[in-house]
């Protein structure tokens, strides 16, 4: 059987653009290479239309090594929006930065490493897609090298992201060890005529802690409010949207489709983690002070809603995840686009410093708290639409996992509110309006379009979904 | 398809809010009539659907139905029958009178009445919803708006504005929690059953489900939607909300936000899970008369005019409580009934002493005295409120008041008994604020003081109006909501009265 590459267009759209910009920059003169931004805008777009223009076409490459499913299409669309938005609603911030090279090179990168991921059939292809994108974002944490925050986030990742890789190989490795394979189908296959035996359970233990690394699960969660907080605000925000959808995009594949023989042994735990992770994600974000550590804890009970989609090991599950991880996007890189506009203006990142933000910038007001409201999954925002389908698949049997997660969203809109109080209420310190340029108004009104649309309507939404989840479980 | 008249009730205050957002924010006057035309124009509309509505077809009319997501299968079912027609009405009525109480808010008014119609079109979207999901879209929409105003535009007293909104949005929110874990189970428990996803009252009501499901559910929603009508124990955030919260606020919380959750347990826990209804009546009886009682000595103790009329709408909530609970006929049309004049009287009253807070700068009953003499017609409204909450014949309460207690006393007996004693409570200590706040020797501070005048006469013409009418002619109200109730009775009757010995 030969090899249809044409399944590997938007790949290859994105490694060119990769280089391109790269060539691109190096080509240009320093003072005319914030016109990066824009050709990356663009280039990202063209990608995801490629991306789009896929959807629907489906096969393998490389004997299973390779997969390319509506599954995966419909992550890479996640990513390739998510990196879109990020790179559209912040010229301003990397031109105040710097080192734009670096910057569009690296997130071209990232994400080609996140498109790997979604695709990923294999052990090889996951691990080589998570360490493109892993060690594309050490560098993009980092990227403020005079800030000791910016290097102090980096070093962590660096340490924290090796570790985790560490003990996801270990884990890899046993799997690989008890059944003889790296094909996660060819694992699906053999765990579930094969015996259980210590090994393949504590790699299973093992793959489930190094992902939840990723993920941000609790008890793994340690790094990311420090990188969050000390990350270039772009970056944070394509780490908590995009990178968190990927690592769920391997995730479900990994635990869904490579290791469903084995789910009594691991819904349970994956159940706990959620649990765990919604409670700790919720009520440490209650005393944070700065806005960017509140979304780092608000994203790590994100990661928590998201968990609940992996209990049930169904199509309904799957669905939900994919809805869930779509609208996020929207939501986080809407939120950290007002707090990094913000903070180009004010050098800020402090909550109490929003004050007042509603007479300066209506704009930036009203999308965040809409946004924010959507992570709290108030109707009729889309975050309600997202909590419904993914609780609804664990109501029967683990109508505890309901209980907190519901009463936790409750709990999360206190701090949500605390801060939609500081923006309406507080009378500003320096009341001069912040002008809001056409690329981050054009951003934030693409966010909040999206979250209403997929709140009022989610029909269409949730039908894509449908169809995605469904060839999710083609192969059998 | 007909005219989507419903549609355009629910759009219209968004409609206003969108043109608000366009208008300059100094133009005070120009936003305030905008808000009044576009609650003017649902008002106008929803009375055409009340006194067109067709008591003898009964069922639910003037429908819509567009299919909105299809693997849950929601459709944008919208429609009222006998039980959601007051309450339209009862919304529109007030919104459109808070408004003109509205009418001397001059700092930020174009987000207050942004945020307000938002508010308005939340609440009536719960009355005219007949689907579960596009119910709980429109339920949770109420609660930012309410936060922000309340922090925003409330008043500090006895506690902090921030305070009251919070301890308010944290209640609901939880009680919601609740609320939204026995919808997804009922939900997911009729598509086992059936197989076929039907978010709408009808579809989930034909549902067999079991027993012991049900009783689980209905405390479930009973937790929900009790918190929201202060059902005692939880309660406790309605006295401090209401006393943080601007008067229009005041009046739209007390007058129909709370009553979503009567509507609620009658429209959606009672028709879904009759069975759970039925196992936790006596319960909700014994809960209601507590609150009856509890709440009216409370009122006794305060000295706020706020804190009365908060706990006062709690005492009263608890006969609503006790009506439903009865589950027959009568005492479920009394219930209707009665949140239908109880919202009107508490938003009088509410609006009664927002002007005088206004004009006075104080709520606190022993600093104020004899203000009939100088503002004579805020001391009408002031009286027809109180007159009509002590149940007085001849205005709206006295008749559904009556009827609660008929329909329940064949069921509970001595409970009610007790609760009826409590109306010589409820007398007591709202003549007795009349008296102080209104009546006795003419005080010369207060000569100042001018009555309500222009815009602000409005709330008393229109709320006023209605308390009389809906006394003297009480079948107006009673035709609609009884058509209503005998419809769901009897989809519903062959469970509660299984087992019954009275």
């Amino acid at each position: 059987m030969g090899i249809d590459f044409s399944l590997l267009f938007p790949e290859f759209l994105m490694a060119g653009l990769g280089f391109a910009v790269l060539v691109l920059a190096l080509l240009l003169p320093a003072g005319a290479r914030r016109g990066l931004g824009p050709i990356t805008a663009i280039g990202l777009l063209i990608v995801l239309g490629g991306t789009v223009a896929m959807w629907g076409h489906q096969g393998t490459l490389y004997g299973g090594l390779y997969i390319v499913d509506n599954y995966a299409t419909l992550f890479k669309i996640i990513f390739l929006t998510a990196a879109f938005l990020v790179v559209l609603g912040n010229f301003r911030y990397v031109d105040e930065m710097g080192y734009h090279t670096e910057y569009y090179t690296l997130l071209c990168f990232a994400t080609l490493g996140m498109m790997v991921l979604a695709s990923a059939g294999d052990f090889i292809t996951f691990y080589l897609g998570l360490e493109l994108m892993t060690i594309s974002f050490i560098v993009l944490v980092a990227l403020r090298k005079f800030e000791n925050r910016s290097v102090e986030a980096g070093i962590k990742y660096v340490l924290l992201a090796g570790m985790s890789s560490a003990v996801l190989l270990y884990g890899l490795s046993l799997v690989y060890a008890v059944t003889g394979t790296v094909d996660i189908l060819e694992v699906a296959r053999t765990v579930a005529t094969g015996d259980l035996t210590p090994g393949l359970i504590l790699g299973l233990v093992l793959l489930l802690a190094g992902l939840g690394f990723k993920i941000s699960a609790v008890p793994f969660h340690m790094w990311a409010p420090d990188i969050y907080e000390g990350a270039p605000t772009p970056i944070t925000a394509y780490l908590a949207a995009a990178s968190k959808a990927a690592s769920f995009a391997v995730m479900v594949r990994v635990f869904l489709a490579g290791l469903p023989g084995l789910w009594e042994h691991w819904t349970m735990l994956v159940a706990l983690l959620a649990a765990v992770t919604m409670v700790v994600g919720n009520l440490v974000a209650i005393p944070q002070t700065n806005i960017k550590r509140m979304l780092a804890y608000s994203s790590i009970a994100q990661a928590g809603y998201l968990l609940v989609g992996l209990v049930t090991v169904t199509e309904a599950g799957v669905k939900a995840v994919m809805f869930y991880a779509l609208l996020y996007v929207f939501a986080a890189v809407g939120a950290f686009t007002v707090v990094s506009y913000f903070s180009t203006f004010t050098g800020s990142d402090e909550i109490r410093d929003m004050a007042g933000l509603s007479q300066r910038a209506p704009l930036l007001a009203a999308v965040m708290v809409a946004l924010m409201l959507s992570m709290a999954g108030i109707p009729p925002l889309a975050g309600f639409v997202g909590k419904l389908y993914l609780f609804m698949t664990v109501v029967e049997g683990y109508l505890w996992l309901v209980f907190i997660g519901l009463i936790m969203s409750m709990v999360s809109v206190y701090y949500y509110l605390r801060v939609t109080l500081v923006m309406y209420k507080d009378e500003p310190v320096d009341p001069t309006p912040i002008p809001v340029s056409n690329p981050v108004a054009i951003t934030l009104i693409i966010c909040l379009a999206a979250t209403l649309v997929i709140g009022i309507y989610p029909g269409p939404v949730s039908e894509v979904t449908n169809v995605a989840a469904r060839t999710f479980f083609w192969p059998w | 398809m007909d005219f989507p008249v419903l549609t355009t009730i629910l759009l219209a205050p968004i409609v206003g809010a969108l043109i608000l957002v366009f208008v300059p924010r100094d133009h005070h006057l120009t936003i305030k009539c905008v808000a009044a035309t576009a609650t003017g124009t649902s008002l106008l509309l929803s009375l055409y659907v009340y006194f067109s509505y067709d008591t003898a077809v009964a069922g639910v009319q003037f429908v819509e139905r567009v299919p909105w997501i299809r693997d849950l299968g929601v459709t944008w079912y919208l429609g009222v029958d006998g039980l959601s027609l007051p309450m339209l009405l009862l919304v529109n009525l007030l919104g459109f009178a808070a408004i003109f109480s509205s009418w001397n808010v001059n700092e930020r008014p174009k987000e207050f009445f942004i945020l307000f119609q938002i508010l308005v079109t939340g609440v009536m979207g719960t009355f005219v919803a007949q689907d579960l999901f596009i119910f709980l879209l429109f339920y949770e929409l109420v609660v930012i708006p309410i936060y922000i105003l309340i922090v925003v535009w409330g008043s500090t007293k006895r506690v902090t504005k921030e305070y009251a909104g919070m301890k308010l949005t944290i209640y609901l929110l939880v009680g919601s929690a609740f609320l939204l874990v026995a919808v997804i189970a009922v939900f997911v428990k009729s598509v086992a059953i059936t197989g076929v996803p039907d978010f709408s009252y009808e579809g989930l009501a034909r549902v067999a489900f079991p027993e012991d499901f049900q009783r689980f559910m209905f405390a479930l929603m009973l937790i929900g939607f009790g918190s929201l009508i202060s059902m005692w124990p939880l309660h406790s955030w309605s006295p401090d909300g209401y006393a943080g919260a601007p008067t229009a606020v005041s009046m739209i919380h007390a007058g129909v936000l709370k009553k979503i959750g009567g509507y609620g347990l009658i429209r959606i826990a009672i028709y879904i899970l009759p069975a759970g209804a039925h196992f936790w009546a006596p319960v909700m009886a014994v809960l209601g008369t507590a609150g009856v009682v509890y709440a009216a000595f409370a009122a006794l103790a305060q000295k706020d005019l706020k804190y009365i009329i908060g706990y006062s709408s709690v005492s009263h909530m608890g006969y609503t409580v006790l009506g439903i609970a009865a589950l027959n006929v009568v005492s479920l049309n009394g219930a209707i009934a009665y949140m239908f004049a109880h919202g009107i009287m508490a938003a009088l009253f509410f609006s009664t002493v927002g002007f005088i807070y206004e004009k006075t700068h104080t709520r606190w009953i022993p600093d104020l005295g004899g203000i009939a003499h100088q503002m004579p017609k805020i001391g009408t409204a002031f009286m027809l409120a109180g007159l009509a909450s002590l149940g007085l014949p001849g205005l709206i309460a006295f008749i559904p008041e009556f009827t609660i207690f008929l329909g329940a006393y064949k069921v509970f007996g001595g409970l009610v008994v007790l609760g009826i004693a409590c109306v010589i409570i409820t007398a007591l200590y709202v003549l007795r604020a009349a008296a102080n706040t209104l009546f006795g020797p003419r005080r010369s501070e207060y000569d100042y003081l001018v009555d309500i005048k222009g815009p602000e006469l409005v709330p008393l013409a229109v709320l006023g109006t209605v308390l009389v009418v809906g006394g003297i002619l009480p079948f107006l109200l009673f035709d609609v909501i009884t058509s209503g109730v005998e419809t769901l009775m009897a989809s519903i009757e062959h469970v509660v009265q299984v087992g019954r010995a009275y």
